[in-house]
Parts: C-alpha cells; sequence; structure tokens
C-alpha cells in the first residue's frame, strides 16, 4: 500500500477498490437505463408502423368496397387486390416461363442449371458475396422449381432428430445477407447430416432480401428434406410493400420484377405454416393464441392466404353472411369497453451487474402501454375500419383461385388460426387478448402455453417475430423460445443474433453471434451511445410530426397562455399525446437543449428547435407539412402502389389523385392549391410527372444519411456510410 | 418566516416524491405499483445516489415486502425520501476517483494492467462478477497497448454524468 502523497488523505487499496467499483456500477446501471428505453422508442416505433400498415391496407380494402367501380381512385389502387389475374395452372406456366429470356453475354454472374446440385446451391452462396446478381431467367427458373416443391408439402412439416444429429433453427433474417453467411461460416452450410429450420421473415427492411431468399430455396431444392421453411409475417405482399422487400426486387429486376413478384406472391401462400421436431418442439413465426388448434391448421387450404392480412375469398356472398360477420367481429373487439393495449416489449436481460444475492436470471418483463382509455372516439372508428375490413370484398375485383369454395364459418376459423400463428407475441400475464400493438394476432401467456403444450403433448415452442438483444430469450417458465437471427437489427451494435441446435435429447443449445466487424470492437456502453443518438433523432422527429396535438395538449396546462409549462407537465402531455410510456422526464435534458427558465420549459422555443429544416416551404401549409411528416411512410406507400410501372415516376394526375386518398384516409381538408404548392416544391421538369424519391427527399422525409425505411433497417446507415459519420455529431 | 422556510421545505419534498415516482414507474411493469427487488439498485442510481452493494442490501432489507422479491411504492417512497433529503449516497467527486486508481498504481505509471486491475476489483472491496469485469476490459483497455489509462477513463465516464 503506498501513501498517495502528504496533503491528500490516506486510501487504503480496499477502500479505493470499493471506490471504484461503488462508482463503476453506478455508470453500469445508467447506460442499462438508457440502453432499455433506447430500444423501447425503436420497438415502439417499429410495431406502430406495422399497426400503420394493416390500417393502411383495411382503408384501401374499405375504400375498393365503397367505392364504385368507375371512380379513379379504386383504379388506383384495385390492382393490389387483384391477386390473380388467371385461374389455370397452364396460364401461370405461360405467364411465369422463363425460357424466352435471354441472358446476356456480358452477364457475369452464376448460370444454373436444374436439377440443382449442391455445388450450384454454394456456388450462388459465394457468388452473393461477391456482390453479384442472379439474372432473371434463373430466377424465375428457380422459383418455379420452388413453387413446384412447396405445393407438395404439408401445412405442417415434421421432422425427427434421428436420422441427423441436430436440428440447427435459425430466427428472422430480415434480408441481412452478412448474417447468413456468418450463420453458415459458424455452423456449415445445409446439408443430409446438417438440417436446417428457417423460422419467417426472410425478406424485408434488410437490402438482400431477395439474395436471401435465393440462397434458402436453392439449398431446399438440393436437399428437400433437411431444409424446412416456415412462413412469416413478412411473407407477405401487402407488407413488403411498406417494408422494402418489393422495392427491392423492381429496383434489382426492372424489366422482369413485376412477374417475379407475382411468382413471390404464390411461393409465400404455398410455404408452409410451422414444423414440427420429434412431435414435442412447436416451430412457427409468431406464436398461439388460445383458439389454436393444430387439427384445424393440418387441414386448411394454406394457399388461399395470400395475404394474412386478408379474410379468405368466398365465391358466395349473402347478405346473411354479411351479418354473421358483422357480430362475429363485434364480440371478437369488443370484449372490454376499454382497450389495453399491452406491448409484449420484453426488456433484455440487464448488462448491469450480477450480484450472488441476484444470482437468478431475470425473467423478462413487459410493458405495458395503456390506450388512451378515454378516446372512445378512436376506438369505435378503429372497430369501423377493422368490422370494413372483414366484410366480403366485391366479387367483381375477386376471383377465386382453389377450386375448393370455402364456406363462410369455416373460412373465418382458419383465417384466424393463421393471423395468429404468424402475429402474436408471448406476454408474462395469463389469457389471450388482441394485439393492438401490431394490429394482428394477439398477446398470449403462460396458461395459454401451458394448456396448448398439454394438449399436444409437446414441450416447447420456438418462436421468433420480436427482436431480443441478446438474440434470443425464453419465457413463460422456459417453455416458449424467442429466437431472432438478425444481429444489428435497429441499429449497430443494438443486438446479436443467435441460432438454436437441437439433438436427440431436444435441449436447446443456443449460439450468438453479431455481424460486422464495427460492432465487435464496440462494447456495451459504446453501442448504447450510437443506438441512443439514432434513437433520439427519431424520437424527435416523431414529435416534431406531432406539433399541433402536443400543442393543444400544452396549451391545456398552460392555461394563462404563458407560452411555459413547467417540467412535470410537459412530460404528462407528451405522453398523452405520444402513447409510449417514456420516462420523459428522464429524456427531457436530451429532448429540450433550448434554456429553461426555473424549471419551466418554453413550448414554442422547443418546437421551433425541433423543427425538421427542409427546403423553403413557408408557401405550404404547415399542418400539411406535419401530416407529411407524421406519414411519410404511408405516403410512401401509396406512391408505390400508384407506380404502377414501377418508373419510380408518378403522374401529375395520380398524384393529385394519391393526395385526394390520402385526404380521405386522414379526414382531413387538402385542397388543389396545396398539393399545386407541394409539386412546385419538387423540380418537376418531367413533363408533368414526379419523382417519388425526389419528393421524398425534398421534404426531408428521408435523410439520406439514415434512410429510414429504405431498402434497408428503417434506422441502420449502410456501412460505408458508417466511418463517415463516426465524427458526425449530427448523427 | 417559519411559515415561508416550511412552505419551501414542503415544495422541496414535493418535488423529491415527484422525481422518486418517475424513477419507480420505468420498472412498475404491471403497473401496480410494485417493482422487482433486483431493480432498487438501479433506481437509486438514476437518483444520482452512488451507494455501495452493502448499502442497497441494507436499505432493501427495510423496504422489501417480506422477502416476496418486490418492493411498494408505499414503502419505498418514505426510505428514499429519506435518503435523498439527507445526501445519503452522494456522488465520488472526480479527484477521489483519481486518488483510488492513483492507489491502485503502485508505480505510478499513469496506466493498469488488464492483470493489475482485475486482481483488484475481483478480490477486494465488493468484488465483480467475471462479467462485469470482463465488461470494463473490454470497454477501456486501450488496444494497441493493453492497458487502461485510468484518466482517460475517469474522463470518459464523467462526461456521460448527469448534470
Amino acid at each position: 500500500m503506498s501513501h498517495s502523497g502528504s496533503a491528500a488523505p490516506y486510501i487504503s487499496a480496499i477502500k479505493a477498490a470499493v471506490l471504484i467499483q461503488r462508482w463503476y456500477r453506478q455508470y453500469v446501471a445508467r447506460t442499462e437505463m438508457r440502453r432499455r428505453y433506447t430500444w423501447h422508442i425503436f420497438q415502439s416505433i417499429e410495431y406502430s408502423g406495422e399497426q400503420a400498415q394493416i390500417k393502411l391496407y383495411n382503408f384501401l380494402g374499405y375504400l375498393m368496397d365503397n367505392f364504385t367501380p368507375s371512380s379513379t381512385e379504386r383504379n388506383l389502387i384495385s390492382h393490389i387486390f387483384r391477386e390473380n389475374d388467371v385461374c389455370w395452372d397452364s396460364e401461370w406456366e405461360r405467364y411465369f416461363c422463363y425460357k424466352n429470356i435471354e441472358v446476356p453475354e456480358v452477364y457475369s454472374g452464376p448460370h444454373l442449371t436444374f436439377p440443382l446440385t449442391v455445388e450450384q446451391a454454394v456456388g450462388l452462396l459465394e457468388a452473393f458475396r461477391n456482390k453479384k446478381q442472379l439474372h432473371s431467367r434463373y430466377v424465375l427458373q428457380l422459383l418455379l422449381e420452388t413453387w413446384k416443391l412447396l405445393r407438395m408439402l404439408p401445412n405442417i412439416n415434421r421432422i425427427s432428430t434421428c436420422h441427423s444429429k441436430e436440428v440447427t433453427i435459425c430466427g428472422d433474417l430480415h434480408g441481412q445477407l452478412e448474417d447468413l453467411l456468418l450463420i453458415f461460416y459458424k455452423n456449415g452450410t445445409p446439408s443430409l447430416e446438417k438440417p436446417y429450420v428457417f423460422n419467417g421473415d426472410f425478406v424485408d427492411r434488410g437490402k438482400d432480401s431477395i439474395e436471401i431468399l435465393l440462397i434458402l430455396f436453392s439449398f431446399m431444392l438440393v436437399y428437400p428434406r433437411d431444409v424446412y421453411l416456415n412462413r412469416g409475417n413478412h411473407e407477405d405482399h401487402i407488407i413488403n410493400l411498406r417494408y422494402g422487400f418489393t422495392k427491392e426486387v423492381l429496383t434489382k429486376y426492372k424489366i422482369h420484377g413485376k412477374r417475379i413478384l407475382k411468382l413471390l406472391q404464390k411461393i409465400f401462400s404455398w410455404l408452409p405454416l410451422a414444423t414440427i421436431i420429434d412431435q414435442k418442439v412447436l416451430v412457427l413465426h409468431g406464436g398461439i393464441s388460445d383458439t389454436t388448434d393444430l387439427s384445424i391448421l393440418t387441414k386448411v387450404n394454406r394457399h388461399n392466404y395470400v395475404s394474412a392480412l386478408r379474410p379468405p375469398k368466398r365465391r358466395n356472398h349473402s347478405s346473411a353472411g354479411m351479418s354473421i360477420d358483422i357480430e362475429i367481429d363485434d364480440d371478437l373487439w369488443s370484449t372490454s369497453k376499454i382497450y389495453q393495449r399491452r406491448a409484449s416489449l420484453t426488456y433484455p436481460k440487464p448488462l448491469g451487474p450480477r450480484e450472488c444475492f441476484h444470482n437468478r436470471s431475470l425473467q423478462d418483463f413487459s410493458t405495458r402501454i395503456k390506450a388512451n382509455m378515454e378516446n372512445e372516439l378512436e376506438n369505435s372508428k378503429r372497430r369501423e375500419v377493422i368490422l370494413a375490413a372483414t366484410l366480403h370484398r366485391s366479387q367483381q375485383d375477386i376471383l377465386s383461385v382453389s377450386t375448393d369454395s370455402v364456406s363462410s364459418d369455416n373460412a373465418k376459423d382458419e383465417w384466424r388460426q393463421i393471423l395468429d400463428l404468424l402475429w402474436s407475441d408471448p406476454m408474462n400475464q395469463d389469457g389471450c387478448v388482441p394485439n393492438e400493438v401490431r394490429g394482428g394476432g394477439c398477446y398470449w401467456g403462460p396458461d395459454v402455453t401451458e394448456d396448448f403444450l398439454n394438449r399436444h403433448n409437446m414441450q416447447l415452442i420456438i418462436r421468433s417475430h420480436e427482436c431480443k438483444q441478446e438474440g434470443y430469450e425464453f419465457c413463460h417458465n422456459r417453455k416458449v423460445l424467442t429466437l431472432f437471427s438478425a444481429s444489428n437489427y435497429y441499429d449497430v451494435g443494438s443486438n446479436r443474433g443467435a441460432y438454436v441446435k437441437l439433438g436427440p435429447d431436444l435441449v436447446p443449445y443456443v449460439v450468438q453471434y453479431q455481424a460486422s466487424s464495427m460492432t465487435r470492437e464496440l462494447t456495451a456502453r459504446q453501442s448504447v451511445g450510437r443506438t441512443e443518438r439514432s434513437a433520439l433523432k427519431v424520437l424527435r422527429e416523431q414529435l416534431f410530426a406531432h406539433k399541433s396535438d402536443l400543442l393543444c395538449a400544452f396549451k391545456k396546462f398552460d392555461t394563462k397562455n404563458t407560452g411555459l409549462v413547467c417540467l412535470i407537465d410537459w412530460a404528462s402531455a407528451v405522453e398523452s399525446v405520444m402513447h409510449l410510456n417514456l420516462p420523459w422526464r428522464m429524456l427531457r435534458c436530451q429532448l429540450v437543449t433550448c434554456k429553461t427558465s426555473d424549471g419551466m420549459i418554453n413550448y414554442y422555443d422547443w418546437f421551433n428547435e425541433l423543427a425538421i429544416k427542409g427546403p423553403n416551404t413557408d408557401h405550404i401549409d404547415q399542418s400539411l407539412l406535419e401530416t407529411l411528416y407524421r406519414h411519410r411512410s404511408t405516403l410512401e406507400t401509396i406512391f408505390r402502389i400508384v407506380d404502377t410501372d414501377n418508373s419510380g415516376f408518378i403522374s401529375m394526375e395520380d398524384f393529385r389523385q394519391t393526395w385526394k386518398l390520402l385526404s380521405v384516409y386522414l379526414k382531413m381538408e387538402i385542397t388543389d392549391e396545396d398539393i399545386s404548392n407541394l409539386a412546385e416544391t419538387i423540380d418537376s421538369n418531367h413533363d408533368g410527372s414526379i419523382d417519388i424519391d425526389e419528393f421524398m427527399e425534398a421534404f426531408r422525409l428521408t435523410d439520406k444519411k439514415s434512410r429510414l425505411e429504405r431498402g434497408r433497417s428503417m434506422f441502420m446507415h449502410t456501412t460505408s456510410d458508417l466511418t463517415k459519420l463516426e465524427s458526425d455529431p449530427n448523427v | 418566516m417559519a411559515e415561508d422556510i416550511e412552505s419551501e421545505e414542503n415544495e422541496n419534498i414535493l418535488v423529491i416524491h415527484r422525481k422518486i415516482t418517475a424513477a419507480f414507474e420505468p420498472f412498475d411493469y404491471e403497473s401496480k405499483n410494485t417493482v422487482d427487488v433486483r431493480e432498487i439498485g438501479t433506481i437509486m442510481y438514476s437518483l444520482d445516489c452512488f451507494p455501495t452493494q452493502a448499502d442497497i442490501r441494507e436499505f432493501i432489507a427495510e423496504v422489501e415486502e417480506n422477502s416476496s422479491g418486490t418492493v411498494h411504492l408505499d414503502r419505498f417512497m418514505p426510505a428514499m425520501t429519506k435518503v435523498l433529503l439527507e445526501n445519503k449516497f452522494p456522488p465520488i467527486p472526480r479527484s477521489k476517483i483519481f486518488q483510488a486508481f492513483k492507489v491502485l498504481d503502485k508505480e505510478q505509471k499513469g496506466f493498469l494492467e488488464p492483470e493489475e486491475l482485475t486482481k483488484f476489483m475481483m478480490e477486494e472491496g465488493e468484488p465483480f462478477t467475471q462479467e462485469e469485469m470482463d465488461e470494463m476490459l473490454t470497454a477501456h483497455t486501450n488496444r494497441k497497448e493493453n492497458v487502461i489509462y485510468y484518466d482517460k477513463l475517469i474522463n470518459k465516464l464523467t462526461a456521460d454524468a448527469p448534470k
């Protein structure tokens, strides 16, 4: 022990150690807090995006039912409902024929011959690793073979571990090729000795969704008894419209993209719904509900459900049938007058200190977001939309594909079964309630798991669907395992990915990883800092997008109209508008940097601070601008729907129609003048057509640096940009 | 006069109560005004307190609902208010931490080897777990020289501190 100096007090080494430990632990705990709410921000925004997409889709469906066949609005969007233009297999074969597609000499990508061999599959892996693209001729050919194979598979695959040593199960990949390559590197590629189950959500958000599909399909064709694919909620063309897969395919395959997407629609509908291992372990994408019945699921015609968001197509529709539907829905959605939105936002295990005192591992927690219970109006509006969606679709537009007709009662049941399978999330509390945060499926409790497993004589449910920081998480007494295989999903360093190996003992063995060398060097604290900055940026934008509502809320507290509110009132007002259940008081110093006098916040100053600086937008109505920000992804989705030839441009006329649509959807007034003003802001010198990308960027609706919802994950930067961003204080 | 002082005190307590509620809420997952006992440390830290592990255990013993593993706000509030009013676990001034590191740095090199730091952190005082140690080392060891510059470390961590 050394004396540290004559003037300073003597500290023994032991005391020094305690001091340092105490100090460091405090820091770690603070970091943990920040990580939790950062995660919470991303997750709430992600789920509300899913909810928004479902709402939009339901709305469009409602329009379809209620606009006359000749109306322009309807024609604009009807094509996304026209799922099957032709009926017969022979016609399909003609439509998807690849034989007349020529592969040019200059093409440097892989050439495929069928039947596929393992060398070719591995060759495909290598090619994609080297950033090559597979020619559309081969894509179509591969997809056709895949379609043929999938049609022969049952709804629920049954596999056993006795023939091989272990099954490897992977969760969501979301177009992140790096992760798939990492898994194959660590664990080996699929083979007779190395069977794999891929648990859905192969596409959307990441930038290599089509490549992932092609790899998975090619290995499946080579080893049909050793590669199993389960359908996820993103294997759905409606969801793909918003989350990037549609755009990716149309961009990469400009000429044949539409055909490829059409074929994929059919393939997605033919993907099996679940896999059972050794009759004891159920693997499926979302989860279960209290009504999940495997015997029903075994018998459904799964390919009738091209999108899980649509109730099944019916041949006949009678008004009697209609009223039955309405009753059923009323029951389903109004079990209690007041909704309680529960988010199964489970917090991953804290990174903080584990005492011997606290050495049991922390179970998952879940947060409940309470809906604005007073807002009955919103609730009944929502119910209306849901009801509308389940009304019979107009017959002219829907041609039934399958020759078996579906009876209306069974159809309803079946549909719900499939919806639950693909969309549900587990929760801590017992029971089963609708999953309103996402807008589909339900939240199911430990009692439902217990009951289900007992009834089917099983011991474990492996599912995916939710991002977990460690890549995996057990819940419900370790009877449910969530597995997520897309690392760095929300942002660089946000989470690990994981896969599971299951041997004959059926004890899951988890392997974790994290893609990108950048993240290996970042520790928990560093990645929190970066992720936190991203999250706060997104949060600030969301706040700005809700400016008018926030203003109203503040004014309620500021009765004397001083322009000031105290911190507590500020926090209450913000929560009442945003419904994100965040610790606003804690976040205040990061969100409000303008000066506050004696703990009072000048909210006008604050709004100025938040304002997203765009091009000169003075001539545009403020509330319209706000609408733009708030609903930007809906706007973009509608643009893409309207852009039927996928040129990236829409005509001035269609642009107008889009706004009219949006104004109906949002129930707000948008005048022709407003629309002209909007168009002016873009330098549109393309004979009266609007460049969609330019439009979105002009209004800072997409930031060139952090491309929100653009082919890449919602919040991620591309790796090449990352190095530039290191020193950028604005990121 | 006495009145003024009293009302000022009351206001002070009100502010403290709100602070405590705000810190408690994010951990009250089922909205029953209870939190898991394992979160108490984190909640105290988030209120800018720097208790030792022993302090935390003592505090928990006072407020836990008869070994149920949960703590109710009704008991947490008065106990935590007392802690804040008395400033029982004040933050550690930078100079003190710096000295603490210097004590460990026997040869006054200005840095610590990972083995040295590990020995102290895992054997003395309120020892770190392997996990805590690994995290600290991964985060703060200078990659090229494989040592920990503690002055840099102190600067980094205090820059993060709440204002």
